[in-house]
């Protein structure tokens, strides 16, 4: 093996020292100069991020375990933005919340070394990469959930989550366990080419999507998620909805497309299934939420539903419309996310309420929000309606018109919940309403770039043929 | 493999613990006791990739390499949930369900 092919695996090995350069500067760097780490940080990961886009080769390596194809480097630079942007909303949080008690690195640290399993995850290339990276991605958050260490429901999330995530882990282990007994080996490759349809390989499939499903919170397996999502930090909820299930999704799409193949009659059904039950019940929880952030948690199980609707086509333009889908589910969810966050952390208001007034007071902050909830939602002209067109389109040409139909349904019922949140900034007035404050330079740099991402991605069509083109190496 | 044992007993016991793991989890109220039973089924997986490898594919030790690194993680993840739990412990001198449900639907 040539030392060459190495840099097969470059963004794992940039990011992996980005990661250890951090904490030697924590060491080194005197304790009342500790806040500059958060602009050190941000300028290595905005490097790595530039970095990522250069070229990169296609191939195998240590034997087939890890992969890398241009759809998965794709994903990869797709994933590194959503990362730099929500770095860049959470700087001013970090630096005076947390840097004040001295445990600011650690906060990168575990936040990279999340990433670095999702890139392990997505590249991987048999189930004991994927394991390894799953659990590389899922601890870290863990950690993370917990972090503000003197508020009750910051552990009571991370509570619910570590022991929800190592359920999840626990079954979906079992299923791979079963898998192997099948097909005498852990590669993809070989379990795509040994399995059939049979009692055991059906038991398999639906322990091994329980435990993914509990990644991207699909219905069955939710119910840790509007909890962890209130209790942990904004950007740490902000992470785990868009990053974590982002790389969830597009790894079960993997999976289900090339490993899971054969077994395509199944899991068609399942999928299905928890397709039509995650829209629903997401929607329905959502209607009577008052918090925004469990709000935002429960219109993100109900999105999981809508990105679900491209897998079921097992087609390459169903995948293309997953991915395309989810690079500007990733925007939009990040701008919502950072307004509540820019108006926590200024005010502590989190509820519905406290949004009334809003756009007569803070005018630029209200408009970036109606803006992500009209792409979550689904508004032209804005990205999100494309997205949800295309995935419309995709599923309607396989034949699926009542799945299309209570999808559009869905989507109606999740206007009506949006459009409360906006008539709440707009129209609503209320004398003690938040007032007028001024954002720092990063929140503002993190914002406008989500703003540019929602307006620009869904006129921008070159980027869809692009992901069009390479998702046809995936069947 | 061990003689006069066949799969069919082996994953019996697999499968029971593998149950056992799941049922106690969902019944137990105490934070210390879910996490013994999701212990329980991992362990349950471990055992079964030791001994598919060893009664149906005995020429390769993909089987019971991915046991090693399950052990290992397995391991790790106990240790932050512990120490969750313990912060936790700090702050409400419980370790019971019951008293971890300030957020609710």
């Amino acid at each position: 093996m040539n030392t060459v092919n190495f840099l097969l695996m470059r963004q794992e090995i940039l990011l992996a020292s980005i990661v250890i350069l951090l904490i030697v500067a924590e060491i080194f760097v005197p304790a009342n100069r500790k806040k500059s780490i958060v602009h050190l940080a941000l300028l290595l990961f905005s490097i790595h991020t530039l970095v990522g886009f250069l070229p990169m080769a296609e191939g195998i390596l240590f034997g087939g375990m890890f992969r890398n194809t241009t759809l998965i480097h794709l994903f990869k630079n797709i994933l590194n933005i959503g990362v730099l942007i929500l770095l860049f909303q959470s700087a001013d949080w970090l630096q005076h919340k947390i840097f004040s008690q001295d445990r600011g690195t650690e906060f990168f640290v575990l936040l990279f070394t999340s990433l670095l399993g999702m890139y392990f995850m997505i590249s991987a290339g048999d189930f004991l990469m994927f394991y390894l990276g799953l659990e590389l991605s899922t601890l870290p958050i863990a950690a993370l959930a917990a972090y503000e260490t003197h508020k009750l429901t910051s552990s009571e999330a991370a509570v619910k989550f570590i022991l929800s995530a190592a359920l999840a882990s626990g079954v979906a282990l079992f299923g791979i366990s079963l898998l192997y007994a099948v097909s005498g080996s852990i590669y993809f490759d070989v379990i795509a080419a040994n399995i059939v349809q049979n009692p055991l390989t059906a038991l398999a499939l639906v322990l091994f999507l329980s435990g993914l499903g509990f990644k991207i919170s699909l219905v069955p397996f939710h119910f840790w998620t509007a909890d962890v999502y209130e209790g942990a930090p904004i950007c740490v909820a902000s992470y785990l909805s868009v990053i974590s299930k982002g790389a969830a999704a597009f790894i079960l799409m993997i999976i289900l497309f090339t490993v899971l193949k054969p077994l395509i009659d199944i899991w068609e059904n399942i999928m299905y299934v928890l397709a039509v039950a995650t829209m629903t019940l997401g929607n329905l929880f959502a209607l009577r939420q008052q918090n925004m952030k469990r709000f935002l948690a429960f219109s993100s199980i109900a999105q999981a539903g809508f990105i679900l609707l491209g897998l079921i086509t097992g087609t390459q333009l169903g995948a293309t419309t997953m991915v395309y889908f989810i690079a500007i589910y990733i925007f939009s969810n990040l701008a919502a996310f950072g307004v509540v966050q820019a108006i926590s952390q200024k005010t502590d208001k989190e509820n519905m309420s406290d949004y009334e007034g809003l756009y007569r007071t803070n005018p630029n902050l209200s408009l970036v929000m109606m803006l992500a909830l009209f792409s979550l939602a689904g508004i032209p002209p804005v990205a999100g309606f494309f997205g949800k067109f295309f995935l419309f389109t995709a599923t309607a040409s396989e034949g699926y018109y009542l799945l299309v139909f209570i999808a559009v349904a869905n989507v109606t019922v999740s206007l009506y919940y949006y459009l409360l949140v906006i008539r709440a900034m707009f129209l609503r007035t209320r004398p003690d309403a938040i007032p007028y404050f001024k954002s720092s330079l990063y929140m503002k740099i993190g914002l406008i770039a989500t703003v540019l991402g929602i307006l620009s991605l869904g006129l921008y069509s070159p980027l869809y043929e692009y992901i069009h083109e390479l998702s046809s190496k995936l069947l | 493999m061990i003689t006069d044992i066949s799969l069919y007993e082996v994953l019996t016991v697999t499968t029971l613990l593998f149950f056992i793991g799941v049922y106690g989890f969902i019944t137990r109220k105490n934070l210390i006791s879910m996490l013994i039973s999701v212990e329980l089924i991992l362990n349950a997986s471990v055992l079964n990739f030791v001994f598919f490898n060893q009664y149906l594919y005995p020429e390769m030790l993909q089987g019971a390499i991915f046991s090693i690194f399950i052990i290992a993680v397995a391991a790790a993840e106990t240790a932050l949930a512990v120490a969750i739990i313990i912060n936790l412990y700090r702050k409400i001198s419980s370790v019971e369900v019951a008293d971890v449900e300030n957020m609710k639907y």
